[in-house]
């Protein structure tokens, strides 16, 4: 990837799916790549600040964990609008993504945040909250929750191997 | 989607790493050290409840969230209205493509929607009107004209 410096890529490619469990695990990753911890380390905070890595920490799978239900909620919002009220939606716990997206004929809706929860119930709950609290509820909104996965394979950023959990 | 129970039981010191390690692990020498101590706990526990976690599913894995727009190639999401006695037909056709990563069946009068990413951001156009092509229906395109920053952090 044009975008990744050799260093860059050697260090992701051993680390994305998943830190070594060690007490020292970048220490271990750098013995695995013939690299100096030092270096890695260093490598590590610049994909971080170039937020090239989002975070590091526990990737739990949330549907393990109960939290099953999944909706998209979508709203029509006025265009001057839509970025400010697109920033509060995007800081509210619930919601796990934020876009601003086109309207399209047939489709009048220009901002969409994914809302996980344990039950659909709780996801129509956490949405009529967030309208009611960021006083939306007079915009169109609609919540629409998936009824099957029909594929999922996950986005390669680095050939061969897994990454990050998409965002739909 | 899956049903509403959890497969997998943890307990509260489970709950203390997972709502508290979800992000910002120290990138120094000996990580697991510094969160065991802010958390209270020792560091091989930590280590031994983490190995734990993954093992039975609870965590994916312990480690990056890249953030796949800073790292190269292009997506956007796509949906279309398929009639319910073409879903299936429409639905291999569509997950048979190789750009298109996701595909969701969803409750709207738009009942079909996907992912396409690639590397090559002509890929999205050209299947879109594969698609287009094959089937006859309308695919609306929605790129992401603005994404908002959030922390996806779950609470367990």
């Amino acid at each position: 990837m044009a975008t990744l410096t050799d260093e860059e890529r050697d260090v992701l490619a051993a680390i994305q799916d998943g830190l070594p469990l060690e007490p020292e695990p970048y220490r271990v990753v750098a013995d695995r790549i013939g690299m100096s911890e030092e270096r890695v380390l260093a490598v590590v905070r610049s994909l971080l600040e170039q937020k090239k890595i989002k975070r590091i920490g526990a990737v739990p799978d949330h549907y393990a964990l109960g939290i099953t239900a999944n909706g998209m909620s979508v709203w029509d919002v006025p265009d001057d609008r839509a970025t400010e009220i697109g920033r509060r939606l995007g800081d509210r716990a619930e919601v796990t993504h934020c876009y601003r997206r086109p309207r399209r004929p047939g489709w009048p809706y220009n901002l969409f945040g994914m809302v996980h929860a344990r039950s659909r119930e709780e996801v129509v709950a956490a949405v009529e909250r967030i309208a009611r609290e960021l006083d939306i509820a007079r915009y169109p909104h609609d919540v629409l929750f998936s009824t099957r996965l029909l594929k999922k394979r996950g986005t390669r950023v680095l050939r061969g191997a897994p990454a990050a959990p998409d965002p739909q | 989607m899956p049903g509403t129970d959890a497969t997998v039981e943890i307990d509260d010191t489970d709950r203390l790493l997972l709502n508290n390690l979800q992000g910002g692990f120290p990138v120094t020498h000996r990580p697991f050290a510094e969160v065991a101590a802010t958390l209270g706990l020792d560091e091989a526990g930590v280590i031994a409840r983490l190995r734990r976690l993954v093992e039975t599913g609870a965590l994916t894995r312990f480690g990056t969230i890249l953030n796949a727009p800073q790292l190269g190639g292009e997506r956007t999401l796509a949906a279309m209205h398929v009639p319910p006695d073409r879903f299936d037909e429409v639905a291999a056709l569509v997950n048979g493509l190789d750009a298109v990563s996701h595909n969701y069946e969803r409750t709207h009068h738009f009942n079909m929607w996907f992912v396409i990413s690639s590397e090559d951001e002509r890929d999205i156009q050209r299947t879109i009107d594969t698609i287009e092509r094959e089937t006859g229906l309308t695919v609306i395109n929605l790129p992401t004209l603005e994404e908002f920053f959030v922390d996806l952090r779950f609470t367990f």
